[in-house]
């Protein structure tokens, strides 16, 4: 105790101005919290209609509860609720298995595999008696998840070959690597999603286009590759030639020397912009609104259009940074935690 | 070489052509409509809590799924966003619009779309305090009048008051919702945007009643759903679907009366709903068509005041969307 007393003396109350702007600062601080706190907690409605909202003068979290569903979901259907709910549980689970470094062998692979297709099936049906739902109907938390983890889980090994391919000796597959990546990095996400959404269908026969979900995929998909070769040229290039020399010194291929010298110190030192790509792509993703797929984003959106419940857009915003906030954060402890073992 | 490759080319067009004149047919085989509406519109189009799509527009597209199978859930509906919306149709992505899409000569022509009959006559107008008295849009004079940025509504608000030599301030923002929350918090005397979205914002506020919709307006925004060029098959039954909800309510017929009309002597409304037969044969539908729309759907009346009339949050007056009969503009050809 006399101790924090002691550190507030120091660094809060020294001098008359220092401790004048800190009694300003946290009655403010103070103030502000306590408005807000009013606000969401105190004078706010919990159950009830949107009328009953306006009335009150705090936040209309039954506007939330209402709405719940259809922002973590959007149009799946109700009676098929359970199957996105699970899939996203499965998907925890694999990823919180993962996250050892001793656990990564070829048989984590496999798993990886086995769930994405257990995830796939279960979210998409029409097989084992479940009812067909058509990717169309796909919306909110598993959409985002899934263009963000399948965006980045292509996205990863594509990048490496590009970033190697840019260091090629071989002048062709250079130049095609150097033009690839300049050119994705060159044009914004949104008009590559145009490009897939909108200019695709027009050169096809009449209706017939392939699905939407998986146009954007691939669009995301191409956009990320450009930037994760970025990030691995960056560490291929950290490490000391020394090593690449040693390992043609020791007579070892190519692949053997990317495989089992280089690649691995480079993608280790490349970690955190590996995770800031990560964390970027998964918020990159409610870009889709653009070509009206229902991410958690849109489906938060057009909960405000509901003509019932007009005019709860702060409630609505707030609710879904919360979300957003969660998820980036566990993408950056992941990050963490894989820093740490393989320090 | 270039004679065949163009011989080639023509071929495909022609097939495609072909493909194209049988819309109705495509989607006969589909056994589902596939309907443009907007991402999110209140009143118009916009998903509730449950996930379903609600609104005007969606209704119109529902009247048709009734028309063509007996069935308003046969839709499957693609949200656009104003972007897309065209070339949705135009790829063949959607069968029809309904998308609070303005009528206009450009779209009509150059970007290959027949307009439907208009659904909703919308137009710019302006919303004020009660307690300032204003009634009509000459005693905005010197007003200042909040707007949004680069729209064509802040264009047809300068040029309005120019050509009728009145002057005002305006106060512009980027978004739709700093507009409205100015206008509030007493920035300025009005705000001006399309009636129907004047209506959405009003519904959001706390009092609504202290506020009135001047009932003129400076623009013209008659909504209609669209089609693709060149399907004149698959134009009448959009186009029908929609005149009939206009003559059920002109024939007084509701979704909760139509089974007593079927009873009817007057063979005006025996043909409409299919007792005389002949329109549905027409049309290339069942001859119950009109009786399953109003059944399902409901009239225009009907469909009006659920979703943006009196029984609406949005609590909007028929006005100029009355029947001719009423003092409005909706009229449908007879059906015979």
């Amino acid at each position: 105790m006399k101790a924090k007393i002691r550190w507030a003396k120091d660094n809060l109350f020294k001098g008359y101005f220092n401790s004048a702007l800190s009694i300003f600062l946290i009655t403010f601080f103070a103030w502000a919290f306590y408005n807000f706190f009013n606000w969401l907690v105190i004078d706010s409605v919990l159950l009830g209609d949107a009328d009953a909202c306006r009335q009150a003068s705090g936040a209309c979290l039954a506007f939330i509860v209402d709405k719940t569903r259809f922002i973590f979901f959007g149009f799946y259907p109700e009676t098929e609720i359970w199957r996105p709910i699970i899939a996203i549980f499965i998907f925890f689970i694999i990823t919180f298995y993962s996250r050892l470094k001793s656990r990564w062998n070829r048989r984590l692979l496999y798993n990886w595999m086995y769930c994405g297709l257990v995830i796939w099936l279960l979210m998409r049906g029409g097989y084992f008696g479940l009812v067909k739902v058509e990717t169309h109907n796909w919306g909110g938390l598993p959409l985002t998840l899934m263009l963000a983890v399948v965006g980045m889980i292509f996205s990863y090994p594509i990048g490496i070959f590009l970033a190697l391919g840019r260091q090629s000796k071989l002048p062709l597959i250079k130049y095609l690597c150097v033009a690839y990546i300049e050119l994705i990095r060159g044009v914004p996400l949104i008009s590559m999603l145009f490009m897939s959404s909108v200019m695709m269908p027009l050169f096809l026969p009449e209706g017939y286009s392939p699905d939407k979900l998986m146009r954007a995929q691939v669009a995301i998909i191409m956009f990320i590759s450009a930037y994760m070769a970025e990030v691995v040229r960056g560490g291929l290039q950290a490490i000391p030639r020394g090593q690449y020399e040693a390992a043609d010194a020791m007579g070892l291929t190519y692949w053997q020397k990317m495989r089992l010298v280089i690649l691995p110190q480079a993608l280790k030192i490349v970690i955190p912009p590996t995770v800031n790509t990560a964390i970027g792509m998964f918020k990159d993703t409610s870009l889709v609104i653009i070509i009206a797929l229902f991410d958690l984003m849109y489906t938060t959106k057009a909960s405000m259009q509901d003509s019932n419940w007009l005019g709860f857009s702060v409630e609505a915003y707030l609710f879904v940074a919360l979300i957003y906030f969660v998820f980036c954060n566990m993408i950056s402890r992941m990050g963490r935690l894989f820093e740490k073992e393989f320090r | 070489m270039k004679i065949l490759m163009i011989t080639a080319l023509l071929a495909t067009s022609t097939a495609f052509a072909e493909s194209k004149s049988s819309t109705l047919n495509t989607i006969k085989e589909r056994k589902v409509l596939k309907c443009g509406v907007s991402s999110g519109l209140a009143g118009f189009s916009a998903p509730n809590s449950k996930g379903k799509w609600q609104g005007f527009d969606v209704d119109i597209c529902r009247a048709i799924a009734a028309a063509v199978f007996g069935d308003p859930d046969k839709v499957q509906y693609t949200a656009l966003s104003a972007q897309q919306r065209f070339v949705a149709l135009q790829s063949g992505e959607i069968d029809v619009l309904s998308r609070n899409s303005t009528f206009t000569l450009t779209r009509d022509t150059s970007l290959g779309l027949n307009f439907a009959p208009v659904v909703y006559y919308d137009g710019q107008g302006f919303m004020v305090r009660k307690k300032d008295g204003v009634s009509k849009i000459a005693d905005l004079n010197g007003a200042s009048i909040c707007t949004q940025q680069g729209t064509t509504t802040e264009l047809n608000l300068a040029d309005y008051f120019r050509t009728n030599n009145l002057k005002f301030k305006p106060v512009v923002f980027e978004s739709n919702d700093e507009v409205h929350q100015s206008f509030v918090k007493g920035r300025c005397d009005a705000v001006t945007t399309d009636i129907s979205g004047l209506a959405a914002q009003k519904s959001k506020l706390k009092n609504p009643d202290d506020y009135i919709i001047l009932s003129e307006i400076i623009s013209k925004e008659p909504l209609a759903p669209a089609v693709r060029h060149g399907d004149d098959v698959w134009f009448d039954v959009v186009k029908y679907s929609i005149y009939a909800l206009m003559t059920a309510e002109e024939f007084g017929i509701t979704s909760d009366n139509v089974d007593k009309f079927l009873k009817t002597k007057n063979p005006k409304i025996k043909r409409f709903l299919g007792i005389t037969k002949g329109n549905g044969k027409a049309l290339g539908l069942d001859e119950k068509w009109a009786y399953n729309i109003i059944k399902m759907v409901g009239n225009y009346h009907e469909i009006f005041e659920r979703n943006v009339g009196k029984q609406s949050p949005l609590k909007l007056e028929r006005g100029i969307n009355a029947l001719w009969k009423n003092g409005g503009l909706h009229y449908s050809p007879p059906f015979k």
